[in-house]
């Protein structure tokens, strides 16, 4: 029953749910996401009570630019929908499509994240600093924390892609490729969120 | 399967506590620093009680007075009672399930360092000469960077989040292993009570620990940072961390009190030699306790002035409550009556914790009464009322699963007579200690003052209050010194120590075997090795053939990991960037390593699981 009665070539039909070990990730990473998902309500909790509270700064209004932030959500939405080819593709063990969707996955995460960066260096210059009120801290501190979970993800994956082609697709790289498209999908949905919250009803409401 | 040979390093002495990853050894670990940890917090509570002993006394100053009370709340909930439970959870769980480990070895072993680590960090503070003293609940603007400009909070912020990461990572693991790593057979509703309560508990961790961790950050990032979530002259809110302190803070204190009522129905129905009454409505009250504990947070935040209809949805909210609670005690009555009884430790600490957390709860209900908590608030009456519930309960709780469980993890009994007189002496002193400052707060003295005025009608009760906390120190050190006399005796508890065990773990030895079930046990009940029985069986019946068991590496990166967190806590704190991104660093490279290498662990197999039985 351990991992390595599967030889590569005949991996079952879900390679990532073949071991009682994988499909514990797999039940441990949802769990993590349950608690992600507090977490990220937290800060939006923060976020909405602090952010009419502007002090000498700009205002949402002033600042959001949409054209800009929608290009950065187009970005990640497909992302996400390159991350589901990669894991149809592992269904169908095609290794070479997987890894060219999760590197296409990667390229528009990598986008994503400069335009982010771009972003927040155009704000501190019209003068939205980290430190300027709890409107900019809070609003740094919710769009930084799902910047920061982007830029780990592009991080994992890449790692894993480098292990897919070390080790080939097997039982044990499989759950990798499928957990880290969970927290793709995941970062995805927050950034729905944080498009919505942030920036629509920063243009509607500020 | 013996093709496999994979041969994994295998250390003895302190390497192998140190990169153990069997959860039996890893809750010992927790039990070791859980009890650590209480000592300190109880000796913080004895310089407490002796300062308050007579009007005007000196023994502290001011100052250190605040520092105390702070690291004594902190330390009691996060590193004492925290770790102690975490230390029944891994010691019993995956053996009342008829799992070989549980779902995440290696995690397991982390999060036992980052709680370790950041508790650590946490009490350096008193060796750097800055304490935290805002308080256990660190209320802004006292704790923010305005009122509060030495390194003290910084201390709580960064060891609370080291340590909480360690508690959500537990909390995670041990969600997965109840849901997937039961024995066949092993149904929800024949799960044992204790495994239900920790089950619940886990779910509580999972979700309301990730509001404290954005708590911390926001009052790092303002303290560090500069931030303004709390910097009300940059428009933040103080009353923003009062919601997110308590939106945690609450579930934290069902966190801590279901196990315990799930190490009670163990222990009152074994010493009873009965089922656990209504096993299905005690199910159903915990799950309504844990559900209705996300939802009276603001009960804390009465005298905030959150308005009437506000406080009278939290006071209602808070009522119901005492409705499941209810049921539970009377199934713990309805357990005791008609049945054989013995009074072991355990079964004594058990009994007398269903009056003491009755009293708990009664006051709880009158504090839920938002005019009357006007009255109450922030008096010695809140003091009696939670430590009703968190000494008189959780901790009596803790004191009964040890003595209870004891044979399982060491294979030794503890003295029972020893057992006995701690009992006694700390039943006696807790309600010495607590019962009289009921009356102190309703008569006005206000808690979290280092002093008091001659004359007031003080005087007396808080000298029988010390009293009483002299004998619960006392009760603690019968407690230690058991433990001592115990180890020197030989290790010779029978599997089934008490002869009336009910559930799995007393189907095997004690202490248990590395992979704890030689062949995974059929479940064909509730009370799974109580009906084998009373059919006349001396074994589970195996759910599979005798054959090699796979078991995972140990490893000393859960430790390494830990310790560059720690290391990255300091450097921010001290404004030191590189040295906190060095830390950073050192944890990132074990996760990385961790990923690369992949753990194929070692497989023992059916010749060698005979000997070397004890682990």
């Amino acid at each position: 029953m351990s991992a390595h009665d599967h030889l590569d070539g005949q991996l079952p039909h879900e390679p990532e749910k073949a071991t009682l070990e994988a499909r514990n990730k797999i039940l441990g990473f949802w769990i993590f996401l349950g608690a992600e998902t507090v977490l990220f309500g937290t800060l939006f909790s923060a976020f909405l009570a602090l952010r009419h509270n502007i002090g000498d700064g700009p205002t949402a209004n002033e600042l959001f630019q949409l054209p800009m932030v929608f290009a950065a959500t187009m970005l990640l939405l497909t992302s996400s929908l390159t991350s589901v080819f990669a894991v149809q593709s592992l269904h169908h063990h095609k290794k070479n499509a997987m890894v060219g969707w999760l590197v296409v996955t990667i390229v528009l995460g990598l986008c994503f994240l400069g335009l982010e960066i771009y972003e927040f260096w155009h704000y501190v210059h019209e003068g939205h600093g980290f430190t300027t009120s709890a409107f900019s801290s809070s609003f740094y501190t919710l769009v930084g924390f799902h910047g920061a979970h982007v830029a780990f993800g592009v991080l994992w994956i890449s790692l894993i892609i480098g292990q897919i082609f070390k080790k080939g697709l097997t039982v044990v790289t499989a759950p990798k490729v499928y957990i880290s498209a969970i927290y793709w999908h995941f970062i995805d949905v927050v950034w729905v969120f944080i498009f919505t919250v942030v920036y629509l009803m920063g243009k509607v409401g500020g | 399967m013996a093709a496999h040979g994979h041969t994994v390093k295998r250390y003895t002495g302190l390497m192998d506590w140190l990169t153990t990853v069997d959860h039996k050894k890893i809750g010992i670990l927790y039990m070791i620093a859980g009890l650590f940890f209480f000592l300190i917090g109880g000796l913080e509570a004895v310089v407490i009680r002796v300062q308050l002993m007579k009007p005007m006394n000196d023994v502290v100053s001011s100052d250190t007075f605040n520092e105390l009370i702070t690291m004594h709340g902190t330390t009691m909930i996060f590193l004492a009672a925290m770790p102690l439970l975490f230390a029944l959870m891994n010691a019993v769980i995956p053996l009342q399930i008829g799992a070989r480990d549980v779902a995440f070895p290696f995690l397991n072993s982390l999060g036992f360092w980052t709680f370790f680590f950041g508790g650590v960090l946490l009490n350096l503070s008193w060796f750097a000469g800055t304490v935290p003293d805002a308080g256990w609940t660190s209320y802004v603007p006292l704790a923010g960077p305005t009122y509060n400009s030495g390194h003290g909070v910084d201390y709580y912020v960064i060891g609370l989040q080291i340590a909480g990461i360690g508690t959500l990572l537990g909390g995670i693991n041990f969600m997965a292993t109840i849901i997937n790593m039961r024995a066949p057979g092993l149904s929800f509703m024949r799960l044992p009570m204790f495994t239900w309560t920790i089950f619940i508990t886990s779910a509580l961790i999972v979700f309301a620990f990730p509001a404290l961790t954005v708590g911390l950050v926001a009052l790092m990032f303002d303290r560090l940072f500069h931030a303004n979530f709390f910097e009300v002259a940059n428009g933040g809110n103080e009353v923003l961390w009062e919601h997110i302190f308590w939106v945690f803070g609450h579930p934290e204190v069902y966190i801590l009190i279901v196990p315990a009522f799930g190490v009670i129905s163990e222990v009152v129905s074994t010493f009873s030699r009965k089922r656990l009454f209504g096993y299905s409505s005690m199910v159903f009250a915990t799950v309504l306790i844990a559900f209705l504990g996300f939802m009276v947070w603001a009960h804390h935040m009465f005298t905030t002035g959150l308005g009437p209809v506000a406080n009278g949805l939290f006071s209602i909210a808070t009522m119901l409550i005492a409705v499941p609670t209810g049921v539970k005690i009377f199934n713990w009555l309805f357990t005791l009556w008609g049945g054989s009884i013995r009074f072991t430790t355990a079964s004594l600490f058990a009994i007398g914790f269903i009056p003491t957390f009755v009293m708990g709860g009664v006051t709880g209900v009158m504090l839920a009464s938002a005019p009357a908590d006007y009255q109450y608030h922030d008096t010695y009456f809140v003091v009696a009322h939670f430590h009703y519930v968190i000494v008189g309960g959780l901790i009596f709780g803790i004191f009964s699963g040890l003595h209870y469980w004891w044979p399982k993890m060491f294979g030794r009994m503890l003295n029972e007579t020893l057992g006995k007189i701690t009992f006694w002496t700390f039943f006696i002193g807790f309600h010495l200690t607590f019962f009289i400052q009921h009356f102190l707060g309703l008569l006005g003295m206000p808690r979290r003052v280092y002093t008091y005025l001659d004359g007031q009608g003080f005087n007396n009760m808080n000298f029988i209050s010390t009293i009483g906390a002299f004998l619960m120190g006392i009760g603690t050190i019968a407690f230690l010194l058991n433990i001592f006399i115990t180890w020197s005796k030989p290790r010779n508890a029978a599997a089934d120590a008490w002869e009336d065990g009910r559930s799995l773990e007393w189907s095997i030895p004690s202490p248990p075997p590395e992979y704890n079930f030689k062949q995974t046990p059929l479940v064909r009940g509730y009370d799974a090795w109580w009906k084998e029985k009373m059919e006349g069986k001396t074994a589970m019946t195996p759910a599979e053939p005798v054959g090699s068991i796979h078991m995972p590496s140990p490893s000393i990166l859960p430790l390494i990991m830990s310790l560059g967190l720690f290391i990255a806590g300091f450097g921010f704190m001290y404004d030191r960037l590189i040295v906190g991104g060095l830390g950073l660093l050192i944890t990132f490279a074990c996760m990385i390593l961790r990923s690369l290498y992949d753990d194929h662990g070692f497989h023992i197999e059916p010749e060698d699981q005979d000997e070397g039985v004890h682990a």
